[in-house]
């Protein structure tokens, strides 16, 4: 991953507690596990900065070598990676999550 | 694309004395579910399980896997969630 990408990675989440890497937006998301991850952020609601990685293909490349994370959506809250979609979507269920965004 | 023979392979390989339940969610061998019971993941958060996860999978992950459900577990865990079935 070159410099540039990672600079803008690492500014987004300096800049917004609350951030969505997915594929798609919050209001069109393009995949059901980004949707998902989306839902329970608006169920929360909780004010998210959304990414569409789809627009951006290093970046799409870029953030899965900065969380050594594979897959798309990525959730992160304060700057730190949560988890994709089973993650976020458990620690829903167990109210984790609500006390990580509100926290 | 991958078989899920292979798949599970390479599960097996990483985690040698695992029980592994794999489906293939779709039938198009591309998104599939695992449920992964291992003393492997003993001490980690559920990044680090999943991520263990991801790394014996390698490759496969960047294309012929689209999308991969998890369920990570210590076998205490899985003795508590199950109730010893």
């Amino acid at each position: 991953m070159d410099d540039s990408t990672k600079q803008k990675i690492q500014e987004t989440l300096d800049a917004n507690r609350v951030v969505l890497f997915m594929k798609g937006s919050k209001l069109f998301p393009q995949c059901g596990f980004s949707a998902q991850v989306a839902g329970i952020l608006k169920q929360l609601d909780v004010p998210f900065k959304d990414v569409n990685v789809l627009q951006d293909p290093e970046l799409r490349q870029g953030i899965k070598d900065f969380a050594n994370w594979p897959t798309i959506p990525q959730l992160y809250v304060d700057g730190k990676f949560v988890g994709g979609c089973d993650i976020v979507a458990d620690l829903y269920e167990s109210g984790e999550l609500q006390k990580l965004v509100s926290g | 694309m991958m078989a899920p023979d292979d798949v599970k392979q390479l599960l097996n390989l990483a985690f040698p004395d695992a029980d592994i339940e794999l489906s293939d969610l779709t039938g198009t061998r591309d998104h599939y579910q695992a449920r992964i019971v291992s003393a492997a993941f003993e001490g980690k958060s559920p990044v680090e399980q999943h991520q263990l996860v991801y790394a014996a999978l390698g490759p496969a992950m960047a294309g012929p896997i689209h999308a991969l459900a998890l369920k990570t577990y210590t076998p205490d865990a899985w003795k508590r969630l199950s109730g010893g079935q």
